[in-house]
């Protein structure tokens, strides 16, 4: 019982780790229409800037989090503008491929600076919390904490913005806000940012967690697609509920195989998923 | 040096393969398969283990045509109904599993250290050299039978359905076309052609390790595709010749550079790899050799 429960409490976790880089994401995914395979990369390049915002300049968490938001929304909106933007009218497989190039690209960008070695952030090390037999990181509650807060902050700004409502209205029906005086361009840009921007500060919550390194993203990547996808693709809530789904079953799922597998227990989670209700959790469109 | 251009050339036809399989899909179908280097490992470790089991080495290929054909079969079935971007993120998670299991299941695979003395044909009767020149001529005339059947395909009525069913698969199921027998059937042979060419991969280096198949010969494959053209066999191989031979000249290009540690010319090579293929979808969307978009044929029997 007490295994189970503190599966279900680190699931909890890493499933809220997950969700910051699903929603930026989904939120690519909801207004341009395509998969963006790059957001591997800005999650590398977020923890990247942190980590040297934090062992160089010597900021806390808190700032050098933002700064990471900062860089890697200016890097994806200055990806998005040259290598993928002109490819939109091919359709969302030629993007969903470029993109790929792209976070090839960037990832050893990455690697050319900072070489392959892992890195750790200068965090204080502290005990964890006991709760009878339940143990739990301070640092993974402050993480847990930032990314709540971040969730919070994204829903307030999509429903009471203009920019959030004018975000929600080209993802509902791109024709429509575009009759009604929404730009396009102007709203991609921001999603862009947005999105690679939350991307980055996953990157940075997940290396907090453990160390970093040029693949960081990468190896979160298919936890994040499979967060968005059994949330259903595109829904923004569906990403949160998605990635807490997911980082339990993949918590739980360690009880019985080896944790070398975590990764697979999202791709069978999708096929699971895609099988029974392919529209995801809280998805609406399957087609 | 000849023999390394010897090897060049059989790993160009290697590759060939492959830009063949994801041809057949993506040219053909509209569908994108993220996972060929998945398959490409299927294949390899299923000849390796067939032929290290004590079967003869054609029994190993024909294991890998069949058990790349089954588990396509698998990988598509449930995304199959859905929008295509599905398709694309399943392939790239199967990909990564087979990764894991190939690293993970020692018993199996012998985890990272791989499978080393795989068979290598007449290698014994032929020597070193012999062997090197036999192999090349052999993989050259795989990839030309199989270029020749894909071709045939192509221009046959199954070839036109196939692109109808990429152009608009509405209109293609309303013409009566079964969308989703094709797309399984053209899944299915593209994942044995994969497969196959991870075989030959696999008795050419008579060493296979979860090393060979990083994502990274994906992307590889679909750069060649698309430099030598969407929806054209001639075009994938043709690619795949290009793109071999531009890996290895980034190899020779990053050995003129001074003052740089390996791992940034290494990633100084992916870099070059990801902006080529950046630079041809913007460039050259088509490829060096686009499709070309036969006549439609008279009806013989224009009353019926």
């Amino acid at each position: 019982m007490t295994l189970i429960l503190q599966a279900l409490i680190n699931g909890l976790m890493t499933g809220a780790l997950i969700a910051v880089p699903a929603i930026g994401f989904s939120a690519i995914f909801a207004v341009l229409r395509y998969p963006n395979f790059a957001i591997a990369s800005y999650a590398t390049i977020g923890a990247f800037a942190a980590w040297w915002a934090n062992t160089t300049l010597g900021l806390p968490v808190i700032p050098s989090l933002a700064l990471a938001f900062a860089v890697t929304g200016v890097v994806g909106v200055l990806s998005e503008e040259t290598a993928l933007k002109r490819l939109r009218d091919n359709g969302a497989l030629i993007v969903a491929i470029a993109s790929i190039a792209l976070n090839l690209v960037l990832e050893n960008i990455v690697r050319f600076i900072f070489g392959n070695d892992m890195k750790g952030y200068d965090l204080p090390l502290a005990r964890d919390l006991r709760f009878g037999e339940l143990r739990i990181g301070p640092q993974q509650l402050q993480s847990l904490a930032l990314s709540v807060a971040i969730m919070a902050a994204m829903f307030l700004f999509l429903r009471y913005t203009r920019f959030g409502k004018a975000m929600r209205a080209v993802a509902d029906n791109p024709d429509l806000a575009r009759l009604k005086g929404i730009d396009p361009a102007r709203i991609a840009i921001v999603t862009v940012f947005l999105g690679a921007g939350l991307s980055g500060v996953g990157g940075v919550l997940i290396g907090l967690d453990t160390s970093i390194d040029p693949l960081t993203g990468y190896r979160v990547l298919l936890s994040v697609f499979a967060a968005a996808v059994l949330g259903g693709l595109g829904s923004i809530p569906g990403a949160v509920v998605g990635a807490l789904a997911l980082g339990m079953a993949e918590e739980l799922a360690l009880i019985v195989v080896p944790a070398t597998y975590r990764t697979a227990v999202g791709f069978v989670a999708i096929l699971l998923m895609l099988t029974i209700r392919p529209r995801g959790i809280l998805g609406e469109r399957a087609s | 040096m000849l023999s390394y251009v010897v090897f060049t050339l059989t790993l160009c036809g290697i590759y060939a393969l492959l830009a063949l399989s994801l041809n057949l899909i993506w040219g053909g179908i509209g569908l994108v398969n993220l996972g060929l280097a998945g398959f490409f490992a299927v294949g390899a470790y299923a000849s390796a283990l067939a032929t290290g089991a004590g079967a003869p080495v054609l029994i190993g290929w024909g294991a890998a045509l069949v058990v790349g054909a089954v588990v396509g079969l698998v990988v598509t079935f449930a995304t199959l109904r859905l929008r295509d971007d599905y398709l694309a993120i399943v392939t790239l998670g199967f990909a990564e599993v087979i990764r894991l299991v190939a690293l993970n299941e020692r018993w199996l695979t012998k985890g990272s250290d791989g499978i080393s003395g795989i068979k290598a044909p007449l290698k014994a009767e032929l020597g070193l050299q012999g062997f090197s020149w036999f192999y090349l001529g052999l993989v050259t005339l795989i990839v030309l039978a199989i270029w020749a059947l894909l071709r045939r395909l192509d221009l046959s009525p199954y070839g036109r359905a196939m692109k109808a069913i990429r152009e608009d698969q509405q209109l293609a199921a309303f013409a009566g076309k079964t969308v989703l027998r094709f797309k399984l059937q053209a899944f299915a042979l593209s994942a044995a052609i994969a497969a196959l060419s991870g075989a030959l991969y696999a008795h050419f280096q008579s060493y296979v390790s979860p090393d060979h198949f990083q994502p990274l010969i994906t992307i590889y494959i679909f750069l060649a595709v698309t430099a030598g053209g969407v929806g054209r066999p001639v075009g994938a191989v043709f690619g795949a010749y290009i793109v071999v031979i531009f890996l290895e000249a980034t190899r020779f290009a990053t050995e003129w550079l001074p003052g740089l540690q390996p791992v940034q010319l290494a990633a100084l090579r992916e870099i070059m790899i990801g902006l080529a293929l950046i630079l041809v979808l913007h460039l050259k969307p088509q490829g060096i050799l686009p499709e070309r978009i036969p006549k439609a044929p008279l009806p013989s029997n224009p009353s019926a």
